[in-house]
């Protein structure tokens, strides 16, 4: 028997200002809508991405929930019971887009930032510098230098750095998950900015090896697209070892978006599911992930910070810790609200820990084991706004990662169907007719432009603060005050609650 | 001579005679009294060099003690660890509207041999002090250094220098402080100056980068246990310059560092060294206002926040190098300096004493 699913939404198309342009059916990626002498929805098609009322020149399209389909239940919600449907109808296993969207405690909205007042006065941005400059990278313990007091020679040779003018990072997504389009803007927009993309386990396409300056190119389990040429036409390289949405599981990417420029880059056949083990089949121990860490290393010179990118679990501390250990110049912490193209539902809903505990957890074990200087910290899954960074910073990381606000950023509406491949804004597919829709240099221009008001965001909080370079804000929890937690919470975080002084 | 001080803020003074003649604590204290309005009586303190030659080679340790009881296990512990040549009482009049001071008592120590099979003496004499300061409420340590002393309590300057009888100690380096404490309580340990080892550091400012310089001292083995920020800047000075080896110029360039945009203008060697400071000492870089003079056993620093936002004048006269929140406090003590100016932002003053001074 067929299982019948009641729409998510309801598509309103307004028929007195609707004046039949049928621009909305041209938009709808998942074919929600349809013209039968006036435009008529399909509503159980509709993922509310948006895209039809957007356009619709006359505002003549709202979309709104389809509250009645499941009658109110405190326990068994509508959520619940579309999956059993869906479970019941196919057997599989639930996939989702996007990050975690459960509401758990976002920690970030519990914690508050200092300001000066009278003694140490408060700086201007606008008046005085204020410095973002950030390096990623191994730095040793102390420095040496030899010769005489006005002629001192620095014998330290140091590890290589990567440079930022901003801490913010664009996050690992691959090609083949988003559109080349997508992965063009956000190469234009890092290398306009001082950052960093991340290419994400899929290659790098052709195309944009002249960005290499400002790519980090990923190694995954899949190893997609992995040549000794691609590691090299990079900034830095990032082994992934896990993901916040879907730790200890791989990847999938379905065969209908792997077309011809996508399977020559990943270097795998036109049409093929292209499929990430969970675990890199040479990784089952540390001392394998040291042996891959210096492979990279030699592969590359020692030229490139090579970053190992690890989901938050339970265990982070100890991991992390192992990891440096294990010479990464770089651990990035990916938190389990990190977003994705596709994971098991159950997986990103209910695995992994929120970044800013694992966050305060690592630098906390780092620096009780004294090698907190010998590996950045890049954290990221659930950095939604200026003053996310500011307190990921203070609570110890070097730089962020984003992914999900840079896609909402060029237009993503969180509808997290991007694993259907139909994403009608031109990001999270593959189809050429939809991949247009992206302009690489308008997406470029406003991913830049929220990282430029991030920019002055952070420099205005950093002079309220009354410091002027942004090191003086790293891991400076005493700056950081907790609202609503409990006092297991505090102590994780390493911070005091909103009311006590010094 | 008139003092035409302009109020606001704490005050800082100090002087070293480069070639190693030892002042009595008049001069000092009459600078540092020009400014009094200053601060607020809630703090004063001076830091003295050479002033036990006799005794030079021994650790002067200058303890305050809440009660007898607290003196007694810290003997103790003297005791245990240290060869004690020599206890007595700090000499003090007590007039001059000093209230409730501690007990105060100063020990020549010795380390004994069999102590420093792992570790060097001055880790150890570190380690010391690190303990002591953490593990009683009760008990203090002014200073720990060899040939210097740290005089400091709650109260005016001035009336503190009296109290501690400044005008019979004999110094070729001498630092002082007028608090005007805000963002931390007033207390006898509080007051400046703050010390480790032969390093003493007074402080107009606050640092507001103390959340991380404490996380990054924690790392090493510092304890900071006094509830100011002032404390940081020693050990930094300590870390930096006796643990790490860095040269003085290198050592200042982390704590006050140069912009990026200058940095990046410098010729290429130095470039590099500013660089790499910044990049692996930014944890050290002391952000936010402040002017500090820093004294340790071979010369005196003088030192700005690198966008000046405290006062310092410095002056020289003869063999004197003076420095100080207001040039006034100068003029009083050295009426006609050879040479007055105020230093830049960032930029350290540096007055060390000539090779052959013990």
């Amino acid at each position: 028997m067929a299982v019948q699913l009641p729409a998510e939404f309801i598509v309103n198309v307004d028929n007195e200002r609707c004046r039949k342009c049928k621009r909305c059916i041209v938009s709808c990626g998942f074919s929600a809508l349809e013209f039968r002498n006036k435009v008529t929805p399909i509503h159980r098609r509709c993922v509310a991405c948006q895209r039809c009322a957007a356009f619709c020149p006359e505002d003549a399209i709202t979309i709104t929930e389809n509250q009645m389909a499941y009658k109110y239940n405190y326990s068994w919600t509508p959520e619940i019971r579309k999956n059993i449907l869906k479970q019941a109808a196919s057997g599989g296993v639930l996939l989702g887009g996007m990050g975690n969207p459960k509401p758990y405690p976002i920690y970030w909205d519990h914690m508050l930032i200092d300001a000066c007042q009278v003694t140490n006065p408060s700086i201007d941005p606008l008046r005085e510098p204020m410095e973002l400059r950030t390096y990623l990278g191994a730095k040793p313990d102390t420095l040496e230098f030899s010769g005489e007091y006005g002629n001192v020679k620095l014998e330290t040779e140091l590890a290589p750095q990567l440079k930022l003018d901003i801490p913010v990072v664009f996050a690992a997504m691959s090609y083949g998950a988003i559109s080349l389009n997508a992965h063009k803007a956000l190469a234009m927009a890092a290398k306009r900015m001082g950052t960093m993309m991340n290419t994400g386990e899929g290659g790098l396409h052709e195309s944009l090896v002249s960005y290499k300056d400002n790519i980090i190119v990923q190694v995954a389990s899949g190893r997609f697209g992995v040549t000794g040429e691609y590691l090299n036409n990079s900034a830095a390289v990032e082994i992934k070892i896990g993901q916040g949405a879907k730790p200890g599981i791989g990847g999938h990417l379905p065969g209908v978006k792997v077309g011809g420029d996508v399977s020559k880059t990943r270097m795998i056949p036109a049409g093929t599911d292209a499929l990430s083990p969970a675990p890199h089949h040479d990784i089952y121990s540390i001392e394998d992930l040291s042996q891959l860490i210096f492979a990279l290393k030699e592969a590359t010179g020692y030229s490139k910070p090579v970053s190992v990118k690890i989901a938050a679990v339970h265990n982070i501390a100890a991991i992390a810790s192992g990891v440096v250990r294990a010479g990464a110049d770089i651990v990035t912490i990916d938190g389990f609200r990190g977003g994705t193209g596709a994971a098991p539902v159950v997986i990103r809903d209910h695995v992994g820990i929120p970044v800013e505990l694992a966050l305060a957890a690592v630098d906390d074990r780092l620096r009780q084991e004294g090698i907190r200087n010998r590996a950045s910290l890049l954290i990221g899954g659930s950095i939604r706004q200026s003053a996310d960074v500011v307190k990921a910073i203070a609570l110890g990381a070097d730089a962020v990662i984003i992914g999900t606000a840079a896609l909402i950023a060029m237009g993503c509406r969180l509808c997290q169907k991007c694993y259907t491949g139909n994403c009608s804004w031109g990001i999270a597919t593959q189809r050429p007719e939809l991949v247009n829709r992206l302009d690489p240099h308008a997406g470029a221009d406003m991913l830049s432009f929220l990282l430029n008001g991030w920019s002055n965001e952070i420099k205005e909080v950093l002079g309220s603060l009354g410091i002027n370079a942004v090191e003086s804000l790293r891991g400076s929890r005493e700056r950081l005050r907790g609202i609503g937690l409990d006092e297991q919470a505090l102590k994780i975080l390493g911070i005091k609650h909103a009311g006590i002084g010094q | 001579m008139k003092c035409d001080g302009i109020p606001s803020g704490c005050a800082i003074s100090g002087m070293i005679s480069e070639t190693g003649r030892r002042v009595d604590g008049r001069a000092v204290m009459k600078s540092i009294a020009c400014m009094h309005d200053r601060s607020n009586g809630l703090g004063g303190g001076f830091a003295a060099y050479g002033i036990y030659p006799e005794r030079k080679d021994q650790y002067a340790f200058h303890m305050m003690y809440d009660d007898f009881e607290a003196k007694e296990a810290t003997e103790e512990f003297f005791k245990e660890a240290f060869n004690v040549d020599k206890d007595e009482p700090i000499p003090v009049h007590r007039e001059n509207g000093i209230h409730n001071p501690p007990v105060l008592w100063r020990y020549f120590l010795e380390v004994p041999e069999n102590k420093l099979r792992f570790i060097s003496e001055r880790d150890y004499v570190m380690k010391t002090v690190m303990e002591l300061n953490s593990s009683s409420e009760r008990a203090f340590v002014a200073s720990s250094g060899k040939n210097m002393g740290a005089f400091k309590g709650v109260g005016y300057p001035e009336d503190i220098g009296k109290f501690y009888k400044l005008e019979d100690y004999r110094a070729y380096i001498w630092t002082s402080h007028g608090r005007f404490p805000t963002n931390t309580p007033g207390w006898w340990g509080g007051a400046h100056p703050f010390t480790l080892l032969d390093w003493s550091v007074v402080h107009n400012g606050e640092i507001s980068s103390y959340g991380i310089n404490r996380r990054y001292l924690e790392m090493f083995g510092y304890r900071l246990e006094l509830r100011t920020d002032t404390e940081a800047i020693a050990y930094l000075f300590d870390l930096l310059m006796r643990r790490h080896r860095i040269p003085l110029e290198q050592a200042v360039m982390a704590l006050a560092s140069p912009f990026w945009k200058n940095i990046d203008r410098m010729e290429p060697e130095q470039r590099k060294i500013a660089t790499a400071i910044r990049q692996v000492y930014g944890s050290a870089l002391l952000n936010g206002p402040f002017s500090i003079l820093i004294g340790h056993s071979r010369g005196i620093i003088g030192l700005n926040d690198r966008i000046k936002l405290r006062p310092m004048t410095a002056a020289r006269k003869d063999d004197m190098l003076y420095m100080a929140s207001e040039e006034s406090a100068i003029r009083t003590i050295a009426p006609d300096p050879d040479k007055v100016w105020s230093p830049k932002a960032g930029t350290p003053i540096i007055g060390i004493l000539d090779d052959g001074v013990e």
